[in-house]
């Protein structure tokens, strides 16, 4: 047994010495594949830890606990129990500046510890971030000192404290919504709330706790448990996670475009074995045959390739993940002046081992179906070429096609994490591959159906190639086309993905938000935007409310009901809207949205759905707003789930168009400036024209969330050209491999008196008909796959690009007619004799 | 004299289409141990099919084959196998090495599936008793016609078969290198006391054997002995 297993891998290693350059492209496909999945694999789950560690700059913090009331026992409980690393009061006040004796409702922020535990407090000077905890100062919004032209140094006067101004505030971490009411805020240390004797019983206030942790706490699961024990003590919990989600799909579909591209790198490689051993083991029929003559058994001469091709699946898969983790490791040595970020290296065993396993899975899987032709081949074969008895029965080809799919299967869930998705892929690759193979099919049966007899020579012989025995037409328009469609797939996605980038940072989001402005001032500050050539996004008029009777019960009554958890909204006053439109930040999930009402017809309108289930009321349901001093009934007509994370204003109340124009109320005007100059531009002319206004610069939290959007795309169009290159050299080894089918022919060919320029002429028009209908299918399959990932898993549109059609098309068709070319080179170089003797 | 190889009523079809042709029709004859048989025929007269399934390399439609005393029928393709490899020796027109391994890896072969110890130094006396000693490491495509058809000759004696099967042994070879390897073929088959089964158009190689088998259309014409002893 010992002896016999010795001897297989004697001959497994006799042969492939033999057999170095065609195993060598073999392994270059394994190779290729594994290196690109454990590099993309590696790349991205650093990447995306880093950008995790950005986008905790946005918060500020790992977590924060908040409460909008005094925190109940039991809050407080669960937040000593957690260990707070900082905390915060904050509340809406009047403020007073004793220079000039201005004064202005400001959001005062009380700050204790360290906060932000990443990013930082934006002041000037730079250095007022840290030392007013110290020196116990004030840090006011910038955008108020230049309205009441304070300067650092002055001071102000906060309730009963008056504190030095340390530096002016021109962003802190936290700002992750816009509210209506939002007014500048001006940060003091936490140590001076009480002596302001500002927060007083029934105050509107807001108590917050900053926590950072571990990178190995789970965040999700944290948010989970405390969530529902928070919201019964009316506290929330928001984590770095969550506020993450607000860049959006893309976030969410990095990770999953990376995948794409991982598998995609695997299936090519994939395609590269399999092209690859299919041509090898015809080639080897013959000496197994030989072998079996002289006495080997079916399970001898099966096991000498399957050790061969196992035994190369295993130095490929090692060299793979071998180059896949030093790419990682030249990837910042190389691109450092590319990458937008630096990258961390962390080496560790997992990638060398899952490379070694997955080349030796893919290997051998894909090397199967030809392995199996050599268990089947007859001895006969010595003596004469019988095609049909060497053919395995059809349920064993089954058993091994299905193997395949349940090994890609198996990948598919593990690198998606999603059973649906993987289902999805798997079918596509399927129906691609039938698609393909079908197409040449068809196309061998209507060339030889329809065969131009008057064609010339070299056109008849290229045309003959295609279909006669031993043609390559289908192995190679199965590899060329889904080689093609895979690496066209790619670029479609990764167009998918960054279109939208592009429509987001080009969209001109608002980033300055202007508060305040009346009625009157209203054209002139548009025009003032519009004078500097700045866009006015939005125009949104703003009428202030309180809720007087929710289903007919007075809300003072509802307010003495202890059995109400949730109480806030009652006492809230409401800064309202009317629209006739809904925004992409909402969707009524209840009712029917009302555009404008008539005159004197009954009011309808629009609530969130967090303001219904606090104030528990539903569709039908009426709710009588005291209007500054006029009672208004209304009835909700919809219930709108709001996405609060959106940089712009939402509402909880919006109302239809035709009610509350004449109402009095004040507008918020929103702007998007380009650079910093623009934007202190802006608010010093408007500052000095309308005192009364507030003006919120956005910019920096857009700039977080605009660099980490530009490392996105960074990523994806990375991930995209470093697997689409592997697609290609892929696609050269497999048309490569093509080279030994045709030798023997074109030899004889010139053997019998052909020239070189016929020989070449029938290779090239062979190869440019491959090539074009390969790279064709391949591209209107790879169009109708990314329509499907577009809609199903990426849920964006879908614009094709037409670089595909016009680059990929000529460009692969041209490839593989050069390597088709090349690869009759030798037999046009050397004399036939000489090539007839190496090619044996 | 005992029989080695017993061949009674074998019959073999193909189909072709719709249509079955008939290579082999009622074919019965009997070789003895350690005689010289040829078998001649015009081309598809079934010369090869015959010996294809003499040597278990296939299967008949009716009758029976029986090599070294086991009736092939009996055996599945492996016990065929393993049967060639203990008691078959092959020599083939297109000499047939396996491409991928040296000469003398080629002859070792027969010996290493069964284990044989000896199998590299056996099979460089062979290879030096066609003398190829000078070519243990060269690969078929770097040696002449003449020197892969000794390779072969030396491959198909190294594990000393009760009978070899040669099909057109000298059909690719000029006529001084063919008589060189026929002499080789006589040489070696005196020697090890092999029973000797060649399909050959060459009527002067026929004549040097003991008995020869005429085959046309797929049936027996004659079977004649010859003169030589």
């Amino acid at each position: 047994m010992k002896q016999n297993t010795n001897w297989l891998f004697k001959m497994a290693w006799r042969d492939a010495k033999a057999s170095k350059v065609r195993l060598l492209l073999f392994m270059a496909s394994i190779i290729l594949g594994i290196a690109a999945v454990v590099s993309i694999q590696l790349f991205s789950t650093n990447l995306i830890d880093n950008i995790k560690k950005q986008s905790k700059s946005i918060l500020g913090a790992d977590y924060v606990i908040k409460t909008r009331q005094v925190p109940t026992e039991r809050t407080k409980a669960i937040v000593d129990s957690l260990k707070p690393d900082a905390s915060e009061v904050n509340f809406v006040s009047m403020i007073a500046f004793p220079k000039n004796g201005g004064t202005k409702l400001v959001e005062v922020r009380g700050l204790e510890g360290d906060f932000p535990f990443y990013g930082t407090i934006d002041t000037q000077p730079t250095s007022a971030a840290v030392s007013y905890q110290e020196s116990g100062g004030a840090l006011v919004d910038a955008t108020l000192m230049l309205q009441f032209n304070i300067k650092p140094g002055d001071s102000i006067k906060v309730g009963k404290v008056t504190l030095p101004i340390s530096g002016s505030l021109k962003a802190i971490p936290g700002t992750t919504a816009i509210s209506t009411s939002v007014a500048p805020p001006i940060v003091i240390p936490n140590r001076f709330i009480e002596d302001t004797e500002l927060l007083q019983f029934g105050s509107r206030k807001e108590y917050k706790y900053f926590f950072k942790v571990a990178e190995s706490v789970n965040l999700e699961a944290l948010d989970k448990v405390l969530r529902p024990k928070l919201k019964a003590e009316s506290a929330s919990i928001n984590t770095h996670i969550r506020t993450s989600e607000r860049l959006g799909n893309r976030y969410e579909n990095v990770s999953k475009f990376l995948n794409l591209a991982a598998f995609i790198a695997l299936l090519l490689g994939c395609i590269g074995i399999a092209s690859s051993v299919h041509i090898y083991i015809k080639e080897k029929l013959r000496a197994i045959a030989v072998l079996k003559c002289l006495g080997a058994s079916r399970k001898q001469s099966f096991y000498i390739f399957l050790i061969q091709i196992a035994g190369i699946g295993i130095i490929g898969g090692l060299l793979g993940a071998l180059i896949g983790v030093g790419l990682q490791e030249l990837f910042p040595l190389f691109l450092k002046d590319f990458l937008p970020f630096t990258v961390e290296i962390s080496i560790s065993v997992q990638p060398i081992i899952m490379g070694i396993l997955l080349g030796l899975f893919m290997s051998v899987l894909f090397s199967l179906l030809p392995l199996l032709r050599t268990w089947y081949v007859s001895p006969l074969e010595v003596l004469r070429v019988d095609e049909q008895a060497s053919k395995e029965p059809l349920k064993v080809r089954l058993l091994v096609f299905a193997s395949i799919l349940v090994f890609l299967f198996l990948f598919s869930v593990w690198l998606l994490n999603d059973v649906m998705y993987a289902l999805g892929f798997i079918s596509v690759t399927v129906i691609a591959f039938s698609v393909l193979a079908g197409v040449a099919i068809l196309c061998i049966r209507g060339i030889r159906r329809y065969f131009p007899k008057r064609w010339g020579f070299t056109a008849r012989q290229s045309l003959l190639n295609l279909f006669r025995p031993n043609n390559q037409t289908v192995v190679l328009i199965v590899a060329i086309g889904l080689g093609t469609s895979l690496i066209s797939t790619l670029y479609f996605s990764k167009d998918i993905l960054l279109a939208k980038t592009d429509i987001e940072q080009t969209s001109k989001n608002a980033n300055i938000i202007i508060l305040d402005v009346q009625l009157k001032q209203r054209e002139a500050i548009e025009n003032n935007i519009k004078a500097k050539r700045l866009p006015i996004l939005s125009n949104i008029p703003i009428v202030t409310m309180r809720m007087h009777k929710i289903k007919d019960k007075l809300v003072n009554e509802l307010r003495q009901d202890s059995t109400r958890r949730r109480r806030g909204f009652l006492n809230h006053e409401f800064r309202s809207t009317y629209r006739d439109s809904l925004l992409n930040s909402e969707d009524v999930i209840r009712g029917e949205w009302v555009d404008a009402l008539g005159p004197n017809e009954p009011i309808v309108i629009s609530i969130s759905e967090n303001l219904a289930e606090s104030t528990q009321v539903d569709i039908g349901d009426t709710i009588v707003f005291n209007v500054q001093g006029v009672l208004m009934e209304t009835t909700i007509g919809s219930i709108r789930k709001v996405d609060w994370q959106q940089l712009q204003p939402n509402f909880n109340v919006v109302f239809p168009k035709g009610v509350l124009e004449k109402a009095p109320q004040f507008n918020v005007i929103l702007t998007s400036v380009t650079d910093a100059e623009s934007s202190a531009d802006l608010q010093r002319d408007l500052v000095a024209k309308y005192p009364n206004v507030s003006i919120i610069d956005l910019r920096q939290v857009y700039t977080i969330i605009e660099d980490i959007l530009d490392k996105v795309s960074w990523i994806i169009n990375f991930m995209a050209f470093f697997s689409i290159l592997t697609g290609i050299i892929v696609l050269i080894g497999s048309v490569r491999t093509s080279k030994y089918q045709r030798i023997k022919e074109s030899v004889l060919l010139r053997t019998i008196g052909a020239k070189n320029k016929q020989i070449l002429q029938i290779s090239a028009f062979e190869y440019l008909f491959l090539g074009l209908l390969g790279s064709l299918v391949g591209i209107l399959l790879a169009l109708l796959s990314s329509l499907c990932l577009a809609f199903f898993v990426f849920k964006e549109a879908f614009i094709p690009s037409l670089i595909p059609f016009l680059v990929f098309l000529p460009g692969i068709t041209l490839l593989v007619l050069a390597i088709g070319l090349t690869n009759i080179r030798t037999v046009l170089q050397s004399s036939p004799l000489e090539v007839l003797r190496r090619e044996g | 004299m005992p029989k080695i190889l017993k061949i009674s009523g074998l019959e073999k079809t193909y189909s072709s289409g719709n249509k079955q042709l008939t290579v082999l029709h009622n074919i019965s004859f009997e070789v003895e141990k350690g005689q010289t048989f040829s078998i001649v025929g015009p081309s598809g007269s079934g010369k090869t099919t015959l010996l294809g399934l003499c040597a278990g390399l296939d299967q008949p439609n009716s009758g029976n084959v029986e090599l070294c005393g086991e009736d092939l029928g009996d055996l599945n393709e492996d016990q065929r196998a393993q049967l060639r490899n203990k008691n078959v020796g092959f020599i083939f027109q297109n000499f047939q090495l396996l491409p991928t391994l040296t000469a003398l890896e080629n002859v070792s072969v027969p010996l290493e599936l069964q284990g044989n110890k000896e199998a590299v130094a056996k099979s460089k006396q062979l290879l030096e008793k066609v003398g190829l000693a000078n070519r243990y490491h060269h690969y078929p495509s770097q040696l002449s016609g003449g020197e892969q058809q000794r390779v072969a000759l030396a491959r198909a004696f190294v594990n000393a078969p009760s009978i070899l099967f040669a099909d057109e042994p000298t059909g690719n070879l000029d006529e001084e290198t063919g008589e060189k390897v026929i002499q080789l073929l006589f040489e070696l088959n005196k020697e090890a006391g092999t029973t000797l089964v060649i399909i050959t158009h060459d009527l002067d190689l026929a004549n040097r054997t003991q008995q020869i088998l005429r085959l046309k259309g797929g049936q027996i014409l004659t079977n004649e002995r010859t003169l030589v002893q």
